[in-house]
């Protein structure tokens, strides 16, 4: 059972993908998993035959319990046996009250302003990841975890997002990236590598072209700024959205695959419009993202400032139905992946080959 | 950051975060300081059960402790919110509300109307509802139906201490007279809730359990009635979609029926009195405009015809549990013609 998000203990297998005596290959998917907040799909991480499935459909398995072995041939079935009955004793015991739900929430004071952020991970370099309008540090659900072994990962929630200040002041870009560099100075951080998800694309670059010695790498997904297009009827939706009909299509459009939009995803989205502050936040940032129907701000201008100083690289989903993959070819200098099977959130879609472009740009700074 | 605290924590917070945010508000009625003066820990109970403690203190000259006279401080809070202030009056049960009800029916729920727009009447008069705590006859019932027929009136139920919290700060932000009903059983349960103030917003059910076979419409304490029921139905097969109405006005029509037209079966589980209560609302509701969808007839489980019962045995078969519930969507799963 993966850990996606650092406050899940537990998920339910809703479908098996695959039975046993199937082979498998890397990236297949394996089962349909739902946790308290979001719905995904587990993918093989090698190839191999599935032995035995040991979780069923319905029941809650902790974080990192077995739920299927995968064993080459000459593994004989007693050794199966046993480690079914191991990781049913696991299942069965399910997880104490007690138990802590992961990394603490923190905050900063920035400029009056309390920012939220939360991490997980011991050693390495310091990566801050920036969600876009209208998501918070959940965004990085699928990525926080994985990446933890070898890094500490960091996400905030931007003002006017998640649970920090929802004061936006006068909405640009400047207020929102001091509060990125308000949590790195929190976090003692001389220099850290920046990830940025569509706003929090223009976000990041705004850092780094404001102070480039703090940022050791950019990794932008589907960044702001770098062309005229957008689709302005999905961000003025959204903030106008005030009921789950209204929601739901809008949210949709986030997505290759609609079905990812649950009605908790919808919920969430909702529960979190109507807290105080939130209605006037995102209208105000519509002022800083649009200039019309088109998009306001220019990432290119400050890429280009930045020169060959830092690793740059692009990560793009092929149906992206907000800002088009085509602007990925005007991150001049930079790596780029377009996705296939992803729309505007490959953090969420494709999180294995996100993960796999974040690592290679950070491995490119050292 | 979200937090599990109880739903009577949820109040008390939506009414600290109010009072603190505009200074009109208000809040009044028997013991709802209570016992401001006595020493130690009997000084400012807040409530009888406790929803208004901290705030006496907290907001000197704004909590007040009212005679025992209901026609005379509901009928005093209906007068200082239509001159300006935004009182949070409690009617301790709302049994108690034959003494006041022309303050709240035909003066309150009609200023608007009658003086032509230029009132309004921004009052919450809070009251306690709902049988389970041996509490008898005349504070047991459940009466909101009576007050669902008022024009004038908003009449709100939450069943979650998330509810709780966002729909008292909708309701005392809201312009209109709100009778806002809390279930007895409710106070002790625990849910996650925001630190942050948010609004709930009225006339929007609540679909919190999907499913395909059979739509259950509920509110109040038998959201969580119903909830259990479904999870006994769905280990035999069977998948409920369970609608919490949360506002009976204004009615979310369009969720009960979107859910009846996919399932074509309905269930309502309604704690009042059988004859003219939200069940009976909601069948003709649906009866009317998805009669098409409809595959088998429409059950109602609801308390007896009957005063509420002081015997505990009594009592507890008088309330609708999770078993006449599960009865009810058998009867109509396995109804044909």
């Amino acid at each position: 059972m993966p850990k996606w998000g650092l406050s899940m203990q537990l998920g339910k297998i809703t479908a098996w993908a695959v039975a046993e005596g199937d082979e498998v290959q890397a990236g297949d998917d394996l089962a349909d998993i739902e946790t308290e907040k979001i719905t995904g799909t587990l993918e093989a991480a090698d190839a191999g035959t599935v032995r035995r499935i040991v979780a069923r459909v319905g029941e809650d398995v902790p974080v990192s319990g077995t739920i299927a072995l995968i064993a080459p041939a000459e593994v004989g079935d007693d050794a199966l046996d046993a480690a079914v009955l191991e990781a049913r004793a696991v299942i069965d015991a399910g997880v104490p009250d007690d138990a802590g739900g992961g990394a603490e929430l923190q905050t900063a004071d920035v400029g009056g302003r309390k920012i939220s952020y939360a991490g997980a991970g011991q050693d390495g370099d310091v990566i801050l990841l920036v969600h876009g309008y209208g998501g918070d540090r959940n965004s990085w659900l699928f990525l926080q975890e994985p990446m933890a072994a070898k890094y500490r990962v960091y996400a905030l929630d931007l003002p006017g997002h998640g649970t920090s200040a929802k004061d936006v002041g006068d909405g640009t870009l400047g207020v929102l990236a001091d509060a990125v560099t308000g949590v790195l100075d929190a976090l003692g951080a001389g220099r850290a590598h920046l990830v940025g998800h569509s706003m929090g694309g223009g976000v990041a670059l705004a850092v780094a072209a404001r102070d480039p010695g703090r940022i050791a790498s950019l990794t932008l997904i589907a960044p702001t700024g770098f062309g005229a297009e957008i689709n302005a009827g999905y961000l003025r939706g959204f903030a106008d959205a005030q009921t789950r009909r209204e929601l739901k299509p809008v949210a949709g459009q986030l997505f290759a695959d609609e079905s990812l939009v649950t009605r908790q995803l919808v919920d969430d989205l909702l529960a979190y419009k109507r807290l105080d502050g939130v209605d006037e936040s995102l209208h105000t940032l519509l002022g800083t993202l649009l200039d019309g129907d088109a998009q306001r701000g220019d990432s290119a201008a400050a890429l280009a400032a930045l020169g060959d100083a830092i690793p740059v690289t692009v990560v793009w989903g092929r149906a992206d139905r907000i800002i088009p993959a085509a602007q990925a070819v005007s991150v001049t200098g930079a790596v780029r992946h377009v996705i296939d099977g992803a729309g505007h959130m490959p953090q969420m879609e494709r999180p294995a080959e996100v993960q796999a472009a974040i690592e290679e740009t950070i491995a490119r700074a050292s | 950051m979200a937090r599990n605290i109880t739903y009577r924590e949820a109040l008390n917070e939506a009414l600290a975060q109010e009072m603190e945010r505009d200074e009109t508000v208000i809040v009044m009625g028997e013991d709802n300081a209570g016992g401001a003066g006595a020493p130690g820990d009997d000084d400012a109970w807040g409530g009888v059960l406790g929803v208004t403690k901290g705030l006496y203190h907290k907001f000197p000259g704004r909590v007040l402790d009212t005679p025992i006279s209901e026609s005379a401080f509901i009928g005093a809070a209906i007068g200082a919110a239509t001159a300006g202030m935004r009182p949070v009056a409690e009617l301790m049960f709302v049994d108690f509300m034959g003494v006041c009800f022309d303050q709240i029916y035909n003066q309150a729920a009609k200023f608007r109307y009658m003086f032509g727009g230029k009132a309004i009447t921004p009052v919450v008069i809070r009251t306690m509802y709902g049988a389970g705590l041996r509490a008898a006859a005349q504070h047991s019932q459940c009466l909101y139906p009576l007050f669902t027929h008022i024009p004038g009136l908003k009449v709100v139920l939450p069943a979650t201490p998330y509810d709780a919290k966002g729909m008292m700060i909708q309701a005392i932000r809201d312009n209109d007279p709100v009778m806002f009903f809390e279930h007895k059983a409710l106070y002790d349960t625990s849910g996650p809730v925001p630190e942050e103030s948010y609004v709930v917003p009225f006339g929007e059910a609540n679909v919190v359990r999907e499913g395909g076979d059979v739509t259950i419409v509920t509110l109040g304490r038998m959201v969580h009635t119903s909830l259990d029921a479904a999870g006994q139905l769905a280990a035999d097969g069977v998948q409920c979609e369970v609608i919490d109405l949360r506002t009976t006005s204004p009615l979310d029509e369009d969720t009960v029926l979107e859910s009846v037209e996919g399932t074509g079966r309905l269930v309502v589980v309604d704690e009042a009195h059988p004859r003219c209560n939200i069940a009976t609302d909601i069948s003709a509701l649906v009866a009317r405009k998805a009669f098409g969808s409809l595959r088998a007839p429409i059950e109602m489980v609801t308390a007896p015809h009957t005063p509420v019962p002081f015997s505990n045995a009594l009592e507890d078969i008088y309330i609708p549990d999770a078993q006449r519930v599960v009865n009810a969507v058998k009867t109509v799963t396995g109804w044909s013609r």
